[in-house]
């Protein structure tokens, strides 16, 4: 199958507390951490040798975009080295604060909200063909989106008027519409804004919004390599007629708020399979899909064994997932921890452990404690993170973004990047467009690189 | 659980050339394994005042 450019982008929730009590706004602790990030790049938005962006992004979040990756596996790979550099951030600047006689600890949360309701995001990229129909894509994808939450829901304690409840989706509630060109006013699950990075008459980005940022790899992963495949499917125009939605934001938070995936999803022709069913479908019609076009994809064949598998058991009985889905994990150890002390639904501590379980301190996290101790499924190993923490990956324009601003820092020169653009800072301010993410090889660069 | 060794075997994901897949270091267990020592590290490891914490945690919305 032909390879396709993947990128995420995180946004993260960051604190400054002592003793529990805040001591800074978030504004003020993300500008005290991205103090550290100007006085290195002159800037709040920089390009770092690994081929990504950290910057701090609108509302104060510190946000990091992975370079583009070329399988879903290779995202996941950095997307947990953008979790190490965003924590070393913030020790360095708990730190700093300390030498000013600022005490506290900053902490940092890939999570989705806040308790006064704020939703931010993970946001997931895939680079399409300009040429195919993206009102088919896009209309195909939703329902799918709208009924992953039963694998790659990261889990919420849900406070509404009628008390507490556990429901699968961060995001669930925060999303108002299929697809549009909204972001913070009325959130999409797709949102159109066509800026490709890339030569625009080729490429077109698909910017899905509606993702949970997934704590657990194999949630990642599933969720990006089972989207990476139904985009495909729409993509390459397989027959498949997709089911149509009575209304995608209702439907969002029911399946959200179902945790059996047996409760009924409302379609335009009146019938109501369960979240479950719509799912199946979905694997089913890619299933054919791979069969007929890409017999031998093998990384195709892995997920849809993962997705036949990981459906099968949610039927069965979703606990058998406690290893490998965040929303699972996390309900076995609400549960656990409330019945040990034995607190109401409602009590804060609850929902501390619901935040906690966000936190990306690997000493203090619990999605990390429950890694370090072997209790969940891992796809990665810290060397790998490690590797991602310094290097591109491999094969894709990211490489060649990696490699310049390398050799920018070893020869001392002033130079500029963004996606797109390599740009030497001199009298003739020689740059190169690197327009096609999928190539990692490119003389032009190569005589850039010589040329510092 | 019947699905553990099929994940555990096919959880370790195809490598391209690009990533290195590996085990975990600690040997795999249940999630809830031991979970008196676990909720432990958990109470060790969690904010005493939970109630100003979670109430003091607002973010600005993002996209």
């Amino acid at each position: 199958m032909r390879r396709r450019v993947i990128g995420l982008e995180t946004e993260y929730g960051v604190s400054f507390t002592l003793g529990g009590q805040r001591r800074l706004s978030t504004d003020e602790v993300a500008r005290h951490m991205f103090r550290h990030v100007v006085a290195w790049g002159r800037s709040s938005s920089v390009f770092l040798e690994n081929g990504a962006r950290l910057y701090l992004d609108v509302g104060a979040h510190p946000e990091y975009a992975t370079p583009e990756c070329a399988t879903p596996l290779e995202a996941v790979v950095h997307e947990r080295a953008g979790d190490r550099i965003v924590h070393d951030l913030a020790v360095r600047t708990g730190e700093a604060l300390a030498a000013e006689g600022i005490r506290g600890e900053v902490r940092v949360f890939r999570n989705n909200t806040d308790s006064a309701g704020n939703s931010y995001g993970s946001h997931e990229n895939y680079l399409v063909d300009r040429a195919g129909d993206f009102g088919r894509i896009t209309s195909g994808l939703v329902p799918f989106l709208v009924t992953r939450q039963v694998f790659a829901g990261a889990g919420k304690l849900l406070r509404g008027p009628g008390g507490t409840e556990y429901v699968l989706s961060q995001r669930a509630e925060h999303v108002w519409e299929g697809v549009s060109s909204a972001t913070t006013r009325s959130r999409p699950l797709i949102n159109t804004r066509d800026e490709p990075h890339a030569d625009a008459e080729r490429f077109r980005r698909l910017h899905v919004i509606v993702g949970d940022s997934n704590m657990s790899d194999y949630a990642c992963w599933l969720r990006l390599a089972t989207t990476d495949l139904v985009v495909r499917m729409l993509e390459e125009r397989a027959a498949f007629a997709a089911p149509e939605l009575a209304d995608p934001a209702v439907a969002i938070r029911d399946v959200s708020r179902d945790l059996s995936g047996r409760g009924p999803v409302r379609l335009t022709s009146g019938r109501t399979p369960t979240a479950l069913d719509v799912q199946e479908l979905y694997l089913v019609a890619v299933e054919r899909f791979v069969a007929a076009r890409h017999p031998d994809d093998e990384l195709a064949e892995h997920a849809l064994g993962e997705w036949r598998f990981v459906l099968a058991a949610l039927r069965e009985d979703p606990m058998r997932l406690e290893r490998q889905l965040d929303w699972v994990a996390k309900l076995r150890l609400l549960e656990a921890y409330r019945a040990r002390h034995d607190l109401p639904a409602d009590d804060p501590r609850l929902a501390l452990v619901d935040l906690a379980y966000h936190d990306l301190d690997p000493r203090r996290g619990l999605h990390h404690l429950l890694v370090r101790e072997g209790r969940m499924q891992r796809l990665v190993d810290d060397a790998a993170v490690a590797d991602a923490m310094e290097h591109p990956p491999r094969r894709t324009r990211a490489a060649l973004r990696g490699r310049f601003l390398a050799a920018a820092r070893r020869a001392g020169r002033d130079v500029t990047v963004d996606w797109v653009h390599l740009k030497l800072n001199e009298q003739a301010q020689r740059t190169v467009l690197c327009k096609d993410p999928l190539v990692w090889q490119d003389e032009r660069v190569d005589r850039l690189i010589d040329a510092l | 659980m019947a699905g553990t060794e099929r994940v555990s075997r096919s959880g370790d994901v195809p490598r391209d050339d690009d990533v290195v897949v590996a085990e975990a270091a600690a040997p795999a267990r249940e999630l809830l394994d031991g979970v008196e020592d676990l909720l432990d590290e958990i109470d060790e490891v969690l904010e005493d005042n939970a109630e100003e914490f979670v109430r003091g945690y607002v973010q600005k919305g993002g996209e």
